[in-house]
């Protein structure tokens, strides 16, 4: 056990947990923080991605330690009141269908759109193929993200 | 108008309408209900009383109304689809509607399941009718008020009005005297041609919760005091847990206590499938350290039964198709003496492996069960069986066990079994707490209830004018055949034969998203394109002349479908694709299916990229009747056609010494972003049926149309599942 200082969604935690834990069971477990999911504990669904500095991460395979210096964001911090462009264009497109992989889609579709303002579909493509939908969104997340992309 | 007896209901009606202001429904707030996507301001204001209608309906004295969706909500959307089919008899303005999802409740609901999409299809008349009763027992109300008669008066948006008169009254105003007002016996439904909402697209009621990381899911419920909990089952089929490191186990770091488990019941039932009903469970803290005790498990498993392979597999089925015992047949004329005359004979063999489901959210299940209650929480799609199976387990009264259904993150058929449900009473019970269960990616993708495997042969031959005039297939799977006797061609072959073929396996089946119809949808389908192409006929113009025979001279006594509704997809799907055009270096594949009632056509348009077969646009023609919410069902169907064409291309479970060689998605491979079609057009049939499944008849046209596709594309005709498999042309 070890204790660790984070600092997620602009706000300070103080969290006492193995250091090997993976972000997205301190998030989970020990900060409810429920936004983030867990689909295949290896990096491989995209399902519990937040960002670390901006940037795109897999939680489930990102040790805690790893973490304490950077500012993490999930889901629930992605915007104040859920008028973030990639949520707001998420329900314009009506997006999700049983919607359980889609926090992580939102946040991996913010990281690129931060980096890419206007991302062409092979962008897309490249940054959005670690996030699993297995109820099939995919042709509407493409449609959203290229809303967000202009609002 | 159509009248409707509403008898049926009458006894479930009267009880809540007793119970009105008890709060009969109260009690499962924990997620507090959702808006239809209003903001809060151009809704009316929040009740200070509440009154009970029905167990479908609470309107509050400011005319805010609470619509309870009975149904478990699994990414249908249903939660959305059924309290609008309510809020449209009703007659209620939509922003001021807000939604909650029902408890399982059979004294108020029925068929609370999600499956066989059914859900609206089974409750369009009970929804319809708890709206029109709601709307009728307002207006009496009002009459009663006024002294007036019902038929002085008109409802409209939640507002009552006098019809020779000023008075107006709001539903919010009337609503706690309608509450003592009898249920009618009968009462009036709308003329589909009324309809204001049904047929308008309203966005899910939990859309802003999704997007902004709202805890809806059973992965995410929480309890005061509640521990978690994480399973071991035996690695292999064929295996059971004999014992293991439990003195060690319990002494790791954040390890509260480690058993075995026995989920036996008695009498089980369909919903009960499980081929491990004995298990480790290990109890804690945290999921972390509650997986890396499983990583440190050392068990002994005891091999009870034959370890089987895939080579097992093929074989059986090798010889199922030889000598099997046959389930179900149809015969119709002498295909064997019609083959011996056709002018031309072809026949093909399809087949598809084993699949694993895999929603996204792993199976979950919240249990608290205590000396004499047992309280259940959870992903579910079989709530009322899952109370029954929890009740045989604790030995329980049923009315000592209640079940609450949270959003579910992904159906698809593996929720309609119980077992996880099962395991957390299981567990709850030895430790004497609430506990909440989860499982690993890795324990549910090897657990079972897997999509069996299958295998079919189909035959067909052609008289000298290229007419289709014997048809036969025989279709075989571990543990049960694919075929639909009695569906397409049936009825419209002269000759016709259809066997459906079973062989014994100890890999645990169940339902997959459209059972059977999906893969036996992309034979016969992929087969018929082959057909057209041996007769030189369009593939389009030889399926609907096959239809027209079916119309107007079927063949044998019966047959499952509606021939000009089958037809009329197909027809549609051709105009809007403009089937027949030829455009250069794009390559098109048709399908067309009927399951669950409704009817898929679907135009795969392919074109090649660096010498990579890719989905560039599909064209979707459905009809499912009267189409509730468009863009939902749009949305739907979208689905339906990347997990067809998803699963055909690249998803298998194998197996070696009765364990299943994919574990996580590193082997298992999903359909992703970059491997999905660019555009997905989806047109309806316009119609006043009323309104069929739609979860699941998306899927089964799509590997069709994309093995025709394919075979445009590379000149390759793609027999087996995956096609990535033997074929490695994608990804
Ligand atoms: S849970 Fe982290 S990528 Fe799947
Ligand atoms: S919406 Fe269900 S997994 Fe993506």
């Amino acid at each position: 056990m070890a204790t660790f200082n984070l600092n997620i969604n602009g706000q300070k935690h103080q969290v006492d947990v193995d250091p090997s834990t993976p972000t997205l069971w301190v998030l989970r477990d020990h900060l409810n923080l429920l936004g983030t999911k867990f689909g295949c504990g290896i990096a491989q669904c995209g399902a519990c991605t937040i960002h670390l500095d901006g940037v795109a991460i897999r939680s489930c395979m990102t040790p805690i330690s790893v973490v304490e210096d950077g500012a993490i964001t999930t889901i629930e911090g992605l915007s104040k009141d859920g008028d973030h462009p990639v949520q707001k264009a998420w329900l314009e497109h009506d997006v999700p269908q049983c919607g359980y992989c889609q926090a992580g889609q939102m946040m991996s579709a913010a990281a690129l759109l931060k980096n890419t303002p206007n991302p062409s579909d092979t962008d897309i493509d490249d940054a959005m193929s670690g996030n699993i939908c297995r109820c099939g969104t995919y042709v509407r997340i493409k449609q959203a993200i290229k809303t967000a992309s202009k609002l | 108008m159509t009248k409707i007896q509403t008898q049926f209901n009458r006894r479930s009606f009267i009880k809540i309408s007793a119970a009105a202001g008890g709060g009969m429904l109260i009690g499962f707030n924990w997620l507090a209900g959702c808006t239809p996507g209003t903001k809060p301001e151009e809704m009316v204001a929040v009740p200070n009383e509440w009154f009970d209608i029905n167990g479908y309906i609470k309107i509050g004295d400011t005319g805010m109304v609470t619509l309870y969706s009975p149904n478990p909500e699994i990414g249908q959307n249903v939660m959305t689809s059924m309290p609008m089919i309510v809020a449209e008899e009703l007659d209620v303005d939509w922003k001021n509607v807000v939604v909650e999802q029902a408890p399982l409740n059979t004294g108020l609901y029925q068929n609370q399941f999600a499956g066989g999409s059914l859900s609206i299809r089974l409750s369009w008349n009970a929804l319809r009718m708890a709206g029109a009763t709601g709307r009728r027992m307002l207006l009496e109300a009002a009459a009663k008020e006024w002294n007036l008669q019902v038929s002085d008066l008109t409802a409209s948006q939640g507002v009552i009005k006098e019809k020779n008169g000023e008075r107006s009254i709001t539903y919010g105003e009337i609503a706690g005297k309608a509450v003592g007002i009898e249920v009618p016996e009968e009462v009036d439904l709308k003329d589909p041609k009324d309809f204001k909402l049904i047929g308008t697209s309203i966005k899910n009621v939990e859309g802003k919760k999704i997007v902004t990381g709202k805890p809806l899911f059973g992965i995410d419920y929480q309890r005061e005091g509640m521990q978690l909990a994480m399973i071991e089952h035996p690695p292999a089929f064929g295996m059971k847990v004999k014992s293991f490191n439990e003195e060690e186990i319990k002494n790791m770091a954040g390890v509260n206590d480690a058993f075995i488990i026995d989920t036996t019941i008695k009498e089980p039932t369909w919903s009960d499938v499980n081929a491990f009903p004995q298990l480790i469970a290990i109890v804690g803290d945290s999921t972390w350290q509650l997986m890396q005790a499983k990583k440190a498990l050392k068990a002994d498993w005891e091999v009870v039964g034959e370890l089987e392979s895939s080579e097992t597999h093929a074989k059986r089925l090798d010889k199922a198709l030889i000598n099997g015992e046959v389930e179900e047949a149809r015969n119709d004329g002498n295909v064997a003496v019609a083959f011996k005359k056709a002018a031309k004979v072809i026949e093909r063999t399809y087949s598809s492996p084993f699949m694993a489901h895999n929603t996204m959210e792993p199976m979950n299940f919240f249990a608290n069960v205590t000396a004499d209650s047992a309280e259940l929480v959870g992903p579910t799609q079989t709530p009322e069986a899952l109370e029954g199976s929890v009740a045989k387990l604790l030995n329980m009264p049923l009315e000592k066990v209640t079940v609450n259904m949270t959003r579910i993150g992904g159906g698809f058929g593996r929720r309609l079994y119980v077992h996880f449900g099962l395991e957390a009473a299981a567990i709850s019970r030895k430790i004497g707490g609430p506990v909440k269960l989860l499982y690993t990616r890795e324990d549910d993708m090897s657990q079972g209830t897997y999509r069996p495997i299958y295998r079919s042969t189909y035959k067909a031959g052609l008289d000298e004018n290229n007419n289709l005039v014997a048809f036969s297939v025989k279709g075989a799977g571990l543990p049960g055949g694919p075929v639909f006797p009695n569906r397409f061609p049936a009825g419209a072959v002269e000759n016709y034969s259809a066997e459906k073929i079973k062989a014994a396996t100890n890999i645990s089946t169940g339902a997959w998203r459209a059972p059977r119809s999906h893969f036996t949808a992309g034979a016969e389908q992929a087969f018929l394109d082959e057909v057209a192409e041996l007769a030189g006929k369009d593939p389009i113009d030889f399926r609907l002349e096959l239809f027209d025979r079916a119309i107007k001279d079927p063949v044998g006594e019966k047959y499952e479908y509606e021939a000009d509704r089958y037809a009329g997809v197909l027809k549609l799907v051709k105009e809007k694709s403009n089937w027949g055009e030829k455009k250069p270096g794009v390559f098109r594949g048709v399908a067309a299916y009927f399951c669950h009632f409704s009817y898929v056509a679907e135009v795969i348009d392919m074109v090649m990229e660096n010498g990579q077969p890719v989905v560039q646009k599909v064209w979707c023609a459905a009809d499912c009747g009267i189409v509730v919410n468009p863009d939902a069902a749009k949305n739907m169907i979208q689905g339906g056609v990347v997990d067809g064409i998803g699963h055909a291309m690249y998803s298998q479970l194998t197996f070696e010494n009765g364990a299943p060689d994919q574990l996580n998605f590193d082997s298992y491979q999903l359909m992703r972003h970059s491997q999905a079609p660019k555009e997905i057009e989806v047109f309806f049939v316009e119609n006043e049926i009323a309104p069929t499944g739609l979860g699941e008849p998306g899927l089964p046209p799509a590997s069709g149309a994309l093995a025709n596709a394919l075979y445009k594309a590379t000149g390759k005709r793609h027999y087996h599942q995956p096609f990535t498999s033997n074929q490695p042309i994608v990804g």
